[in-house]
Order: C-alpha cells, then sequence, then structure tokens
C-alpha cells in the first residue's frame, strides 16, 4: 500500500492529466476526440471505456512482459487490446445501449487508439504491474478529460445543451437567449471546429504551463 | 503638421523602452506613422525600395473599394423599397442603406481593431494596418440582414483564427475577410443563405410588393436548373444584362456591382497594388470553365447553358476578383504561379456554381482553397525552374 501512495506512483497518475497530456502535449488519440465530442454522454463514456481498456491492457501486458517474446510483441498486444475492447463492447451493449448506438464503430476502433498502443510501448513492456496499471489510469484520465472539456464546449454552443448520463439533455441556454435572436453555432458541430478546439485548449495549456514551451 | 510632429516627439521618450508608459508605445507608434512615414532604415541590403508602406497600401484599397461601398448602400435601399412597393428619392435611398451599413461597418472595425491591438499590446508588436481592409471587406461581403453579434463573432474568428495563430498580419494562410464570411455561412446558414436575406427587412415583411422576389440571380439560375423555361437573351429572370452590370439586384452589400468594382479595380492596377495577372486569370478560369460547360450542356440543365460571361457578372466572382484573390500574402507568389492560382479560382468558382446544388456561390470557397494551395504552386514552379536552369548548366559545361 505503500507504495500505491507514493510520490512515484502519484506522478503517473497526475502527470498524463497535463504535463504530459496523451492528447494536447502527444497529439495522440485526436481521431476519436474529434468523432465522439459532439454531446457530452458518449464522450464521457467513451472516456472511461479507453481509460478502462488502457488501464486493463498495461496491467495485462505488463503481468506477461517476461514472457511475450520480442518479435510478436505486437499481435500479442493487439489480441489482448482486442479482447478488452470487444468486453466493453458488450458490456456497453447491454447497459447503455443507447450510448453505445451513438459511438457505432468508435468503440470498435479504441483497438486502434494510438494512446493504448503507445502507453503498452512505452511503459508496460518495461515496468511493474502496479506502476503500468497506475499509467493506464492516468493516461485514460487525461485522454477523457480534454474530451469533456471539447464535448462541452462543442454542444454548449453548437445545440445549447449538456447531455450528462443519468441526467439527460439539460437546456443550458435559456429560451429568452433565442428570443432574442442567439442562434446556435453550426460550424460547432463540425468536426473541423472540434480539431481548431483542440488547438485551443493547446494554446491555453502553453500558455498556462510554460514548461511545455521549447526552447528555440 | 509640425506642430502635431512636436507633439509627437514630446510624447515619444515617455513611450519608448524604459518610459514612464513603455507599454503603450504600440498604440502611440500606430498614431504616429499614421501620419508620418516612419523613418527607420532597413540596415541590410533592401531589395525593393519604393515609398509607399503597409499603412499605404492598405489605405489605397480601402479607397478602391469605396466605390462599391457607395453602390451596395444605394443598392440596400433600393431594394428594400422595391420590396414593399414604395418609391423614394435617390437621396433617400442612399441614406437609407447608409444607416443600415453603418452598425456593421463599425462592429466589423470595433471587434477587429480592438483584438488587433490587443494582440499587438501583448506581444510587444506594432499595431498592424492589415486588418483595416479586412475589415472593410467583411461588412461588405455579408447579406444586409446578418445580425450584429453574428458579425463581430466572425471577425473575432477570423483575426484570432486565421491570423495571430499563425503570427498576424502577413503571417496568414488564408483571407481572413472570406475566412469570417465562410464562418458565418457554415454556423449560421439560415441568416447567410436562402431568398429573403439579402434584402433589409424582407424576413419581417407580412407581404411583399407584387412580382418583388428577393432572390439572387445565382439563386433563380440554380432553382431554374431543371426545367427549360428561361432564355439568356434579356438576362436572367426579371434583371436585364445591363442590371446585372450595374448591379440593382439582391446579393451581399458590395458584390452586385460590377462598375462600381471595376472602378476599384482600375485604381488597384494603376497603383500596382493588385496583381493583374491573379485579376486577368481568375476572370479567365471562370469564362473558359463557363465556355466549357456551355459546349458539353446536356438541353436539360439550364444553368449549363447559361452564357460564360454572365458568371462574371453575377453574384461575388467580380468582387472575389478583384479585391479577394489578389490579396498578396494568401496568393501565390511566383509570376507563373499566379497564372495557375487565378486561373484554377475562376475555374472551381463556377464548378461549384453550377454542379454542386448545395452551394449557389462558389467563389468564397474556391478563393479559400486555392489559398491553401498556393504555397503548394510556388513550391512547384520554383522547383520547375531550378530543374531548368540545371539542365541548362549541363547542356554547356
Amino acid at each position: 500500500m505503500s507504495e500505491f501512495l507514493s510520490k512515484k506512483s502519484l506522478k503517473l497518475l497526475t502527470d498524463p492529466l497535463n504535463d504530459n497530456n496523451p492528447i494536447t502535449v502527444q497529439v495522440l488519440g485526436i481521431c476519436s476526440a474529434l468523432a465522439v465530442t459532439v454531446k457530452v454522454e458518449p464522450a464521457i463514456v467513451m472516456g472511461i471505456s479507453v481509460m478502462v481498456v488502457t488501464a486493463m491492457a498495461n496491467l495485462i501486458v505488463s503481468l506477461l512482459r517476461n514472457s511475450i517474446p520480442d518479435r510478436i510483441r505486437i499481435i500479442v498486444q493487439l489480441v489482448i487490446v482486442a479482447a478488452l475492447v470487444i468486453i466493453v463492447d458488450q458490456v456497453l451493449k447491454a447497459y447503455a445501449y443507447d450510448v453505445s448506438k451513438q459511438l457505432s464503430v468508435f468503440v470498435g476502433l479504441i483497438i486502434t487508439n494510438c494512446i493504448i498502443m503507445g502507453r503498452l510501448e512505452a511503459f508496460a513492456l518495461a515496468n511493474k504491474p502496479g506502476a503500468s496499471f497506475l499509467d493506464g489510469i492516468g493516461n485514460g484520465l487525461g485522454y477523457a478529460v480534454i474530451l469533456i472539456i471539447i464535448a462541452v464546449i462543442r454542444e454548449l454552443f453548437g445545440a445549447g445543451t449538456i447531455t450528462l448520463p443519468g441526467l439527460g439533455e439539460l437546456h443550458v441556454v435559456p429560451q429568452a437567449f433565442y428570443d432574442f435572436g442567439y442562434k446556435n453555432n453550426g460550424l460547432v458541430i463540425l468536426p473541423p471546429m472540434a480539431l481548431i478546439v483542440v488547438g485551443l485548449i493547446i494554446w491555453f495549456q502553453r500558455a498556462k504551463n510554460k514548461g511545455l514551451i521549447e526552447s528555440k | 503638421m509640425k506642430a502635431l510632429r512636436k507633439l509627437l516627439d514630446n510624447i515619444k521618450p515617455h513611450v519608448e523602452k524604459g518610459g514612464k508608459f513603455h507599454y503603450l508605445y504600440s498604440g502611440f507608434d500606430a498614431v504616429e506613422t499614421l501620419f508620418f512615414v516612419p523613418n527607420t532604415v532597413a540596415k541590410k541590403g533592401a531589395h525593393i525600395r519604393d515609398a509607399i508602406d503597409l499603412k499605404r497600401t492598405m489605405f489605397i484599397v480601402v479607397i478602391a473599394l469605396i466605390p462599391a461601398l457607395l453602390f451596395g448602400m444605394w443598392n440596400i435601399g433600393h431594394q428594400h423599397f422595391l420590396s414593399i412597393g414604395e418609391t423614394e428619392t435617390f437621396m433617400g435611398t442612399f441614406l437609407f442603406g447608409l444607416l443600415k451599413m453603418l452598425p456593421l461597418i463599425i462592429v466589423s472595425y470595433g471587434v477587429g481593431l480592438g483584438l488587433e491591438i490587443l494582440f499587438a499590446q501583448n506581444r510587444g508588436h506594432e499595431v498592424n494596418e492589415g486588418f483595416f481592409v479586412s475589415g472593410m471587406l467583411i461588412p461588405l461581403i455579408v447579406p444586409i440582414d446578418t445580425p450584429l453579434w453574428m458579425v463581430g463573432i466572425a471577425v473575432a474568428f477570423a483575426v484570432i483564427i486565421g491570423k495571430e495563430v499563425f503570427g498576424g498580419t502577413g503571417m496568414n494562410i488564408w483571407n481572413p475577410a472570406l475566412l469570417a464570411r465562410a464562418f458565418l455561412f457554415f454556423a449560421y446558414p439560415s441568416d447567410m443563405s436562402g431568398d429573403k436575406v439579402w434584402v433589409e427587412g424582407m424576413s419581417h415583411l407580412d407581404k411583399v410588393a407584387d412580382g418583388f422576389s428577393g432572390a439572387t440571380p445565382l439563386a433563380v439560375m440554380a432553382a431554374e436548373a431543371g426545367d427549360k423555361v428561361s432564355t439568356f437573351a434579356n438576362g436572367i429572370g426579371n434583371w436585364s444584362v445591363i442590371d446585372l452590370v450595374i448591379g440593382s439586384y439582391p446579393g451581399s452589400i458590395g458584390e452586385t456591382s460590377v462598375i462600381a468594382i471595376g472602378i476599384g479595380a482600375l485604381i488597384l492596377l494603376f497603383t500596382g497594388i493588385a496583381s493583374w495577372k491573379v485579376m486577368f486569370s481568375v476572370f479567365a478560369g471562370g469564362l473558359g470553365m463557363g465556355l466549357l460547360f456551355n459546349v458539353v450542356a446536356p438541353e436539360s440543365n439550364i444553368f449549363m447553358q447559361m452564357p460564360a460571361y454572365y458568371h462574371l457578372l453575377i453574384g461575388g466572382f467580380a468582387f472575389g476578383a478583384v479585391f479577394m484573390a489578389t490579396d498578396p500574402v494568401s496568393a501565390a507568389q511566383t509570376s507563373k504561379g499566379k497564372y495557375i492560382y487565378g486561373f484554377l479560382i475562376g475555374v472551381i468558382a463556377v464548378l461549384i456554381r453550377v454542379v454542386n446544388p448545395a452551394y449557389p456561390e462558389g467563389m468564397m470557397l474556391s478563393i479559400l482553397l486555392l489559398n491553401t494551395f498556393a504555397p503548394l504552386i510556388d513550391f512547384y514552379v520554383i522547383q520547375g525552374n531550378i530543374k531548368k536552369r540545371l539542365k541548362r548548366v549541363k547542356v554547356t559545361a
């Protein structure tokens, strides 16, 4: 337990949230960030799914790391990730059918999410199971946080609502605004704007976190 | 003038580096260079010696826009009074348009210049004049009924995402004014297209005057694309060819009059600010594509049969060709590249108009597309030139 709470493990969890965020710093997993962020609910579900898959895959690969032959390690990793993704997909279909419908192929495409392969290759193959699991949770969280920020911005300005799991669609922009002539922004719904929002988040993050600015 | 110089000289030490109000320097510099040509001298070898600087260049473009602006103001009133079936004196018509137009211009300049100054102060740059032209172009290319807050957001988007993130004036990939227009077009399509937005107040009218339609010539053509009723001997719909040239038809504020745009084009060409190569090849491209459509047009497609030169008269074609495509920052730089760039703009604009029913006007998208490709065109022109010269070396050696 002492290892679990040590500074080092804490860093594994918090580092991907800011200094080493998979989306805004490593620029991985952009495709799904553009695709599933039109509404907040799918973004949350997608974030949790990726977090579960990353953490479990990291754990399993780390446990097997000494017995996986180096030359076929990618195939082994893919089999593990694919199995986990199928489990997640089935669970979503069973317990959150509507969201699973909205996410459509993007749950299946978690297999190809660069973040997962990246963490397996860069971390799980060389570290102990406990640390690998935490690293997976941290990176999944970092991914989910950015996804949710993008989704909130897009849904708020694009549809005037916020959809939360269990609460349904909340009309955040009051009707009085629309009566005054306010209109929802159709561009925010389109994928290009999601990319611009990612760019703005990167801009904001770098303005706050000077350590990220490359030296010339 | 001397008193002014003296006043500025008195203020200068206070705002320069080390002075009490040094953070106000970029603002002071903006005012100073407005009245006096800066006395900074190029320290390294300058390639081009010219008395004109960015500020003066930009002002000439704004002057070139004035005919289109004045005509646009008159046309706002003209279309409005036509739609309610009243007649009004020339001055009354013009004043009506002026009052409707002013808020758009004020919002565009206010938001745009405000953001520019904010960024310049923050980064310690000089305030740039780049926005003087964009800020005038944006009100000219939107429908008159566009809500002011939409214009404000679009201007902010164009200045921040289109220009400042790339490093400010002169570094942008796309024409900022067109980016604002594209933003409006995709964000608020219901306020940017249709038959009612082009005429002031028409969307609130209960009853429109008999025989009046707010549709633009392009919309009329797009609607008629299926049937074979129209002949082109007398122009399009209710408008004769003369009307199309003068520009007294519904459309974005500055884009309708070929004559007013032509005066602007002459000013730009005479002062050498816009490239005649780009301007000429845009028209050539549009005309060529129109002629091609005329040749291959099936009998059922009336839009393809439309005489090719009509394409140059209607919609934003002339305005885009003269004021947008020639933007020196986002256009191709090489001489051969300018021909290719301009020609493709004309071709794609007409192609989008005729073939894609979702976008009645193709000029905006085609210029933005070619803005994106301009560096690539330049790259291949330069590479081609290098190859040609290398060959020459081998032959003589």
